[in-house]
């Protein structure tokens, strides 16, 4: 065998080695990251349901599923009207607000600002709906974003109605 | 100041020093040349070594009574405060120390950057001394969740959803991060598992640091390089030793003094409020030596824009030797330099006085201001004035202002004796 075979042959096993060890070092690495994701008891967390027999209207409760805040508003008329004859050119994350409810009494969101994650605060702020304290983002009666740094409208959870007086939200 | 090799007297040490060079080594740090003007903005290196020093000691002993965990960690806390022999006494200066230790660093960088310490060939040590810098910020914001009230929980809520601004992966990134859908029980067990790790991190890069401090030696108030063969420099023990440890003992009183008369000064009343995952503080802030990146954060009108931008803030310190482009060092030498260096120190100290202001009305628009002006400061002004200043004549070498000073003092020997008809050779 002449010398440029044996060279080829060698760098062919270089390349080889290489891409198996790497393949190796990324299968042993996997799953010293992957354990700091979301567990199995976490996830299977997912569902909790709320009496809601008790709401006025015009009153807000929050209750926590996953470890979160969720806003269920019993809307007045006044409230449901104003938000629905906003034009949505003039809305920052356009959606109308008979996407975010399904019942317009009743909305149902996170209530986690989307900017950096707190708590907005109910009946305050220009639209006397929800203002966040953090970093100042108003939103409206849909719970949409108005003004401020937050980009996204409070987002809606996935829910829905068991009977007329029970959410399942999850 | 001998440069030439050590050699340990005695044959045992001699046996010990070829196997394991400690003996040299300890040679070198004592024996370690230091420029003789060095004033006083150069001891903040030992005051700082003393405080990572002290943090270590005072964590290792709170980690003996803590508890990681979202039932227990608060009431651990409280029982360290209220059990715990001097308990009390080891938190707060834990707590306080981490201050003190910004401080420090603070008065540390912005001597480097008015001296010009950050300038070839000392880039390295700069550049290992912003990876400490980073480390610090993330040691300190993890340590800060640990008491899981109401502060530290809504401080990493939202600095964890920083993370949830990158386009796409972010809220897989912040899922990761917390371990669940929000900050809990997963995120405060690693936040506590790598608070105990990074300051040994920190430790290691600060062996790093005086390691490429060491190859070129030290920067001077003069910023020209000093020559060893001319008595311009001493060794380090005793004399920079000496000096170090007088500073030390004047910051550890200052120190003292808000641990125990202050101690809960730079705090904030809600972290003794239970953490609440329902209710935000109606105002929240970071620890004070966060405010102005907190500021440039809040200054930007986008999610994604306010998280770049306050990123950058910090990396662009990393590319400062290339961006002061000016071939004289020390700020004494660069009368332009020297107001806009004044100027940057008044706009960083507004972003941290706006960053604990709400975001509104005048506060937002100083804060844009200042942010402005700070990158300004960064990417415009530095290179121009590398290129267009005119800076004053260099000396030959450190000892010719002292010189120049003693000849002041001749000088005034000569009118006295003048004046006063008399020898006064005795004025000293």
């Amino acid at each position: 065998m002449n010398k440029k075979i044996h060279s080829k042959r060698r760098s062919f096993l270089f390349t080889a080695t290489y891409t198996i060890g790497a393949v190796g070092l990324g299968a042993t690495i996997w799953p010293l990251v992957d354990q700091m994701n979301p567990d199995s008891s976490i996830k299977s967390l997912s569902t909790t349901e709320v009496d809601v027999s008790n709401i006025e209207s015009g009153k807000t409760i929050t209750v926590l599923w996953r470890g979160k805040p969720i806003f269920i508003r019993r809307r007045t008329k006044k409230e449901i009207d104003e938000a629905t004859k906003v034009d949505l050119k003039d809305l920052i994350d356009p959606e109308k607000d008979s996407d975010r409810t399904k019942n317009p009494e009743w909305l149902v969101m996170i209530g986690v600002c989307t900017h950096l994650g707190c708590v907005p605060l109910g009946g305050k702020g220009e639209y006397k709906a929800w203002f966040c304290p953090c970093h100042g983002s108003h939103y409206d009666t849909s719970g949409r974003i108005r003004k401020g740094p937050a980009p996204k409208n409070l987002e809606i959870p996935k829910y829905e109605f068991v009977d007329n007086n029970t959410i399942k939200i999850g | 100041m001998s440069e030439e090799k050590y050699v340990p007297k005695s044959k045992l040490a001699r046996w010990f020093d070829s196997r394991l060079p400690l003996l040299s080594l300890s040679h070198h740090l004592t024996e370690y040349p230091t420029p003789k003007n060095l004033n006083y903005w150069w001891t903040f290196g030992g005051i700082l070594t003393f405080f990572l020093i002290a943090q270590i000691v005072t964590g290792i002993i709170l980690a003996m009574h803590y508890v990681a965990n979202t039932d227990l960690a608060f009431d651990s806390i409280e029982h360290i405060m209220r059990n715990v022999n001097y308990g009390w006494l080891i938190r707060y200066a834990h707590a306080n120390g981490s201050s003190m230790f910004f401080l420090a660093v603070y008065i540390h960088i912005f001597r480097g950057l008015y001296y010009g310490s950050h300038k070839p060939p000392r880039e390295m040590i700069w550049i290992t001394g912003l990876i400490i810098y980073l480390l610090m910020m993330s040691t300190a914001f993890m340590g800060y969740t640990l008491p899981w009230g109401q502060m530290s929980f809504w401080a990493a809520t939202v600095v964890s959803n920083l993370f949830g601004a990158i386009p796409l992966v972010g809220e897989n990134i912040t899922a990761w991060l917390w371990g669940g859908y929000s900050l809990g029980n997963p995120t405060l067990n690693r936040f506590y598992s790598l608070h105990y790790l990074f300051p040994f991190l920190i430790f290691a890069l600060v062996v790093l640091h005086i390691w490429a401090l060491h190859v070129p030696g030290n920067n001077n108030p003069i910023g020209i390089d000093v020559k060893k063969n001319r008595n311009e420099t001493m060794s380090f023990h005793p004399y920079m030793v000496m000096k170090d440890l007088l500073a030390m003992l004047v910051f550890i009183l200052i120190f003292l003094g808000f641990v125990f008369y202050a101690p809960n000064f730079l705090g904030h009343p809600d972290n003794y409020i239970p953490a609440n995952p329902l209710v935000t503080p109606a105002h929240i802030v970071p620890e004070w030596y966060l405010l102005p990146f907190y500021a440039i954060l809040r200054a930007i009108p986008s999610k994604l824009g306010g998280v770049i931008f306050m990123f950058a803030s910090i990396f662009i310190l990393v590319l400062l030797p290339w961006l002061d482009t000016s071939k004289v060092r020390s700020a004494v030498f660069r009368p332009l330099y020297k107001k806009f260096y004044w100027v940057l120190v008044v706009m960083v100290i507004l972003l941290a006085y706006l960053g604990a202001k709400p975001p509104e009305g005048i506060y937002v628009i100083l804060a844009r201001i200042a942010t402005a002006y700070y990158f300004i400061h960064f990417l415009i002004i530095l290179p121009l004035l590398g290129r267009y200043e005119k800076t004053s004549p260099l000396p030959t070498s450190i000892s010719d202002p002292v010189l120049d000073k003693l000849s002041i003092v001749d000088k005034f020997k000569k009118t006295a004796a003048e004046y006063e008809g008399e020898n006064v050779d005795t004025f000293k």
